[in-house]
């Protein structure tokens, strides 16, 4: 007989009252004895895909519109903030990147707030491979990081040996973590298996590295296409699905991070293996964050309200993260040009 | 007897060139200075302060992009628009004020004449207020003033309009943005003239007007971090000892209302400007 774990109720994330869960029980159930099928062909991919059903578009539409309605207030929002500062990728992807600007974004990883010590680091600094070895360096000794987006990213329009090559480097300057993108291309012509092999190919040189799979949501065009890439990718050993490079005019939304959730709980319930999730781009806010963490608790449960496992990409969101952590000790509204710029 | 339906107006807020009701949901009744409901109005809460904070702070560095001269026909404008909606704006300070028709018209013009002189001073400022300065060096040094930046306006509980006008246009002539808190008991003059606003090219966020309760709202307004000049006219004494020192919390240039006869006088141009003196070196 199958052992039934519980997950929710047996790992407590944060310390602080973090009352965003409801009374129902949102944990997930999984089946330890349970593994990934190993796929052996495109044909046994296509069938394991074919069992999922289709998303209710206007469902999850009126879901995530429902849950954003839930008020979070007082010492809940305080945990909620820091939880969501803990969480965020600080990122600087522009080609206009140097050393200096990577070096003071490593300082304000580490630090957020000079002002106030309990203020926790964030998760990592993401950045271009060139730049590894720079953020690796100044981040020397601290909690933090370094992720790197890889595979020639944003658009990943390069030949597999190339993208190979391009995490090679990142792993050997020494990155923590890996962010490929999917060859959207592929997905959208029906090549899924390519798409897979990549990954997989991916994944065997990115080492101890973990590995986040961009799909990119906003090419993929429905929320179908989203979950069944979001299956592709766990079934060829991502650590972490992504929304979306920032590239692009439509980045993370919030049905598509509530599919992606249930991507990655159904994936945990049928084969045991907890994937983590990271939404990308256009999220400026505490607000949206605040929100975001409200999914994640609703879909997935508690267990991943942690920073291993659910993470923002973002670079002016911890700025008011800052802001609203600031007001609420001040009781006052805040000056945006008391933290530094991005 | 009509059998058209008859149509209600809703006062409502003014932030971001937008007119929302409160974001509280609330409002309240604004009762004539004869003890009738007038209307209903909206009644602001600290979330549509900072709301108007946000949209006045973005609103200000575009308000002084432009130059000097366009800002002054923008101010014009509003004149414009004031005087073809006169005889609203008479009936409605009429009703606040409880005055006859002769006052209030005559209340009416004289707030309208005012917005057109201070149009008139928008291009002049830094004339009057700057200058090139004699240094005892081989430099040139002048003298430009600036604005303050974003303003939190207290206007006058008593003169619904004239006072409104005084303490609202002369900083926005000075290129500052302006979040108002309306006069509690009679806020629809300013409510109509905001409305103007929006049809005078005024940049959505140079004036923001909240209606509400003043005891409430001016507290949010003097502790806001990210409001530059507080203009307290419309709290009496004890009130603006409260928040001038709130406001000192985040150094805020602060005006007290004076008892001064001050007529035709720039003090309210003045009072939210900041003189930034450059140097340059003289060179061939």
């Amino acid at each position: 007989m199958a052992k039934r774990l519980v997950i929710g109720s047996v790992i407590n994330v944060s310390t602080a009252p973090l009352r965003l869960v409801t009374p129902e029980d949102h944990s997930v159930v999984i089946q330890t004895s349970s593994q990934v099928p190993r796929i052996e062909s495109e044909t046994q991919l296509r069938s394991i895909l074919a069992t999922l059903s289709g998303v209710d578009s206007v469902g999850a539409e009126a879901r995530v519109a429902k849950l954003a309605t839930r008020s979070i207030k007082k010492s809940t929002k305080m945990a909620a903030l820091d939880l969501a500062i803990s969480m965020v990728d600080l990122t600087t992807l522009e080609g206009a990147d140097t050393p200096g600007k990577v070096t003071s974004l490593c300082t304000k990883a580490m630090r957020p707030s000079p002002m106030d010590l309990s203020v926790p680091s964030v998760a990592a600094v993401c950045v271009y491979p060139d730049l590894v070895a720079h953020a690796r360096s100044v981040l020397k000794g601290s909690s933090v990081a370094v992720a790197a987006v890889a595979t020639s990213f944003p658009s990943g329009r390069a030949s597999l040996n190339v993208k190979l090559m391009d995490v090679r480097e990142a792993v050997a300057n020494g990155a923590d973590e890996i962010d490929m993108v999917i060859d959207r291309g592929a997905f959208l012509s029906g090549r899924i298996g390519q798409v897979y092999e990549e990954i997989v190919a991916v994944k065997q040189v990115c080492g101890n590295a973990h590995l986040k799979v961009i799909l990119e949501t906003g090419e993929l065009v429905t929320y179908d296409n989203v979950r069944k890439a979001s299956w592709i990718a766990m079934l060829a050993g991502a650590d972490f699905i992504k929304t979306s490079t920032g590239k692009v005019p439509v980045a993370a939304t919030q049905p598509v991070a509530l599919v992606m959730l249930e991507a990655v709980r159904d994936f945990a319930e049928t084969t045991g293996q907890i994937v983590g999730v990271k939404v990308a781009g256009g999220i400026r806010t505490a607000k949206d964050a605040i929100r975001y963490l409200v999914i994640v608790n609703e879909t997935v449960g508690s267990t991943w309200m942690t920073p291993d496992l659910f993470r923002f990409g973002a670079s002016s969101l911890l700025n008011d993260l800052l802001m609203q952590r600031l007001k609420q000790q001040r009781g006052a509204y805040i000056r945006p040009d008391e933290f530094s710029g991005d | 007897m009509s059998d058209r339906l008859e149509i209600r107006k809703t006062y409502k807020l003014l932030i971001n060139g937008a007119f929302p009701r409160s974001e509280s949901g609330r409002s309240y009744e604004v009762i004539s200075a004869k003890d009738e409901f007038l209307a209903n109005a909206a009644q602001g809460s600290r979330k549509d302060l900072r709301d108007a904070v946000v949209a006045a702070r973005a609103a200000q560095a575009k308000w002084w992009s432009l130059s000097a001269y366009n800002r002054g026909q923008v101010i014009y404008r509003l004149a414009e628009m004031a005087e073809s909606r006169s005889d609203e704006l008479v009936e409605f300070v009429k009703l606040s004020e409880g005055v006859n028709s002769e006052k209030a018209k005559a209340s009416v013009a004289k707030a309208i004449d005012r917005i057109v002189w201070y149009a008139g001073w928008t291009d002049k400022i830094s004339q009057v207020l700057g200058g090139a300065n004699p240094v005892a060096g081989p430099f040139y040094n002048f003298s430009v003033p600036k604005p303050t930046g974003v303003i939190g306006v207290i206007a006058p509980q008593n003169s619904s309009l004239e006072g409104f006008v005084e303490c609202v246009i002369a900083p926005i002539a000075a290129g500052n943005s302006v979040i108002a808190l309306a006069s509690e008991k009679r806020p629809i003059p300013a409510v109509l003239l905001g409305e103007m606003t929006e049809t005078s090219d005024f940049p959505a966020g140079v004036l923001n007007i909240i209606t509400g309760f003043t005891s409430e709202l001016a507290l949010g307004l003097a502790s806001h971090e990210d409001i530059d000049g507080l203009d307290l006219e419309g709290a009496d004494e004890a009130f603006a000892d409260e928040l001038a020192f709130l406001a000192a919390g985040s150094i805020k240039r602060v005006l007290r209302p004076s008892k001064k006869n001050q007529k035709n006088s720039i003090h309210r141009l003045r009072a939210f400007v900041e003189t930034s003196t450059v140097w340059h070196t003289i060179g061939q």
